[in-house]
């Protein structure tokens, strides 16, 4: 038992913080914003500089092999960030059901290609009436995490997972403008789609939901961290009434408060993800406490950072609203936290018998 | 990070739970599942002997002072097998998780040798002398007393809140050693013996019905010259390196006793038909990842304080578990609905949860208020500016 990084994985974290603080600033951010949602020359850098792409994903499928809590490291920095990055939808979604329930072809043919930056693919859960017969897709996925600049998708339709390229006959795909301009959506028609099934769907499902929500989590940790940190840096030099306003037991008890919350989300992160690694039988529980539990906490930590920086907290020129914004599109990517917090309540045993 | 645990110490869990349970259904089988701490008292003190001398009592001291040495993995271990064969909560533990770490780390050897090996074997039991009247949240603003007259040191004054003072042989108290001098400055961190005709307890008669705390008071009482840890005038900083002892491996024995708590309340929820309703399964999942959070939050502090750093996320814990334990009580009462508000018989004496319920008012009180916990929190870990001070007296 030791809860604390190893000496790698430190460095790893080192390397990852300094990265993201030197290069995904806010006007590059800011700048991707206004286009697809990515920082290409930061995905770039990401990936096929850095090598950390592949982190969680074998080496013998083109990646790095290291594992979720690696993986949540580099998440969690990107969060601090709020960096324009598709981390999520292609390697915390995309590449695992490749990697879990796709054929010995089709992880050698895509893999390699997702770790290195080369191929951006995303996870579209289709509608329920979505129909797939004879290797074709009928239906609409509604909310697809940069959809719009994504290569390939894999779509969740009935029971089966299924790969789509973006240039094939009969997908039609329609940005949508999105609250969060970091992590735009985008809507997919498929009508008559030409789809590769995975040969796996339910290994691949259920692989999209763990390393989905830790990446959700983790991001959603560093960001709480940051909205912290910055209204705690604010507090400092702030002065009202002649004392700074972090002075003031009506803001440091509710920096307090933020401090105790992200400790705990924290703590939820990187239990989930060493629980995965460890294949610890906790693994479910862990992910669906950490699902929820940082996304409350970046929710309220971001909503804070606006309420104490006042009036500057509202304007778009703070990076406030960036944070406040992807805190609300984390809650409700891979089911709210209700929805884990009911799993948990099954889990917990509320439904056996007296 | 790794959070499981190696064959070796696995060995070590088989050691320490048979143990624990040949002596629970053997000779201790009474005060198996005990709960409250002034239930059976003097059973509780023969627990506290039989666990000393068999050697399982500290077993992360050193064996020289009567513990086993054990590794922060098996002091984990040790806390969930002593928890989950539902030994009960420790009278000592006071004494074993403050008195005896403070004199590990501020004693000289002699004090070493004369009190660590008694809390050990389960013979001196120990309690707090800290707050008093004038003196809660601001601590430092202690008036008892206490001068030296030839070997002795004489304490005058009176502390509160002395959880367990009934059953003690020990206090610690700190006290003001240097006359005129105010707030942290000029205190002494004196161990004072109880059974004394200068000492006397007063039960407080607490919300809950019971008398759990009490008043202590101080007239002439004697302690030896020696009884000191550190020199006059550095009691506020002895003290508050105790504080720092709070948040050590005996919280996960703790969080066994909350997830006993959590478990009646998941009991009571099922049987009244409360765990179909999805606001209670919402409260109850809530409660479920918040002991979770606490245990990994925890080995997160043990695990850096082995490697001799106090990680600042150790200053939430308090808050953190208090807040918890609070929000299940209120939980177990909406679970229960108006058949927690009532008991059989005469006695005003409530049952696990809705004493729950009542008790945990003053979890977010003592040891530091959550307020207090906060300014702490905002203060030390977040390096916010301190609040002014006012001068009323």
């Amino acid at each position: 038992m030791h809860f604390a990084f190893t000496d790698e994985q430190a460095m790893i974290a080192e390397t990852a913080k300094a990265f993201f603080a030197e290069n995904a600033t806010s006007e590059r951010t800011r700048a991707a914003m206004t286009a697809t949602g990515v920082d290409e020359a930061l995905w770039r850098a990401f990936t096929a500089e850095l090598g950390l792409g592949g982190v969680a994903i074998p080496e013998g499928e083109g990646g790095v092999g290291l594992g979720m809590v690696e993986f949540a490291i580099l998440a969690e920095e990107a969060g601090r960030h709020v960096a324009a990055l598709p981390l999520l939808a292609s390697i915390g979604l995309a590449a695992p059901a490749i990697l879990a329930g796709g054929s010995a072809e089709q992880k050698a043919r895509l893999l390699p290609r997702l770790a290195a930056g080369e191929l951006v693919a995303s996870f579209a859960d289709a509608m329920p009436d979505t129909a797939a017969s004879d290797g074709a897709l009928m239906g609409a996925a509604l909310h697809v995490p940069h959809g719009a600049r994504a290569d390939l998708f894999v779509v969740a339709a009935g029971d089966g997972l299924f790969l789509v390229e973006r240039d094939a006959p009969g997908i039609a795909i329609a940005p949508l403008t999105s609250m969060d301009q970091t992590r735009p959506y985008a809507r997919l028609d498929f009508g008559a789609v030409t789809a590769e099934a995975l040969t796996d769907p339910a290994a691949a499902l259920a692989a999209v939901h763990a390393t989905g929500a830790i990446a959700i989590a983790a991001d959603a940790l560093g960001g709480a961290q940051a909205c912290l940190d910055r209204t705690v840096a604010y507090a400092k030099e702030r002065v009202q009434f002649g004392r700074a306003i972090g002075s003031f037991q009506a803001v440091k008890h509710r920096l307090a408060d933020m401090m105790v919350a992200v400790e705990q989300a924290r703590s939820a992160v990187y239990w989930a993800a060493c629980a995965i690694d460890e294949g610890s039988d906790e693994a479910v529980f862990g992910v669906h406490a950490a699902k929820a539990f940082a996304c409350d906490t970046y929710t309220h930590c971001a909503g804070e950072m606006i309420q104490l920086h006042g009036g500057i907290g509202f304007t778009w020129e703070h990076d406030a609203h960036l944070y406040f914004k992807r805190a609300r599109s984390n809650a409700n990517l891979l089911g709210p936290p209700d929805w884990h917090r009911e799993q948990i309540a099954a889990l917990a045993g509320l439904d056996e018998a007296a | 990070m790794k959070l499981g645990f190696s064959p070796e110490e696995e060995a070590f869990r088989a050691e320490a739970a048979t143990w624990l349970l040949t002596e629970l259904n053997g000779a201790f089988a009474d005060v198996r599942g005990l709960t409250s701490l002034t239930e059976s008292p003097e059973r509780r003190r023969d627990w506290e002997r039989r666990l000393g001398e068999a050697g399982w009592s500290c077993v992360g001291w050193p064996r020289a002072y009567g513990g086993r040495d054990a590794t922060l993995a098996q002091q984990v271990i040790f806390a969930e097998e002593y928890a989950r064969a539902g030994a009960p909560p420790r009278l000592n533990h006071i004494g074993i998780e403050l008195a005896g770490p403070t004199i590990l780390a501020f004693g000289n050897d002699e004090q070493k040798a004369r009190f660590l090996p008694p809390i050990a074997r389960g013979e001196e039991i120990w309690c707090q002398g800290y707050s008093e009247p004038g003196a809660g949240s601001d601590l430092a603003n202690v008036r008892t007393r206490a001068w030296r007259e030839g070997d002795e040191w004489v304490v005058e004054g009176q502390k509160v809140w002395t959880s367990l003072a009934q059953f003690s042989d020990w206090i610690f108290v700190i006290a003001r050693s240097e006359e005129g001098s105010k707030g942290p400055k000029g205190l002494a961190f004196l161990l004072v013996p109880v059974d004394q005709p200068g000492v006397t307890v007063r039960p407080i008669h607490q919300i809950t019905g019971e008398a759990e705390f009490n008043e202590t008071f101080f007239d002439g009482a004697r302690t030896g010259g020696a009884n000191i840890l550190g020199e006059p005038g550095d009691g506020w900083q002895v003290a508050m390196g105790l504080l720092g002892f709070e948040r050590g491996v005996s919280t996960l024995a703790q969080q066994m006793g909350f997830r006993n708590e959590l478990d009646a309340v998941i009991a009571a929820a099922r049987a009244n038909g409360a765990a179909k309703n999805p606001l209670i399964r919402q409260r109850i999942a809530k409660a479920e990842i918040g002991l979770k959070l606490m245990r990994y939050g925890a080995l997160r502090m043990l695990t850096d304080a082995e490697g001799g750093k106090l990680n600042p996320s150790a200053l939430t814990y308090k808050i953190q578990w208090a807040t918890w334990r609070r929000d299940l009580g209120e939980l177990a009462m909406d679970v229960l609905g108006q058949a927690g508000e009532t008991v059989s018989g005469h006695d005003y004496a409530f049952p696990m949860l809705p004493n729950l319920f009542l008790y945990s008012r003053a979890d977010t009180i003592y040891g530091g208020t959550n307020e207090i916990q906060r300014n702490i929190i905002a203060e030390r870990a977040l390096g916010l500016p301190r609040e002014p001070r006012g001068d009323l007296k």
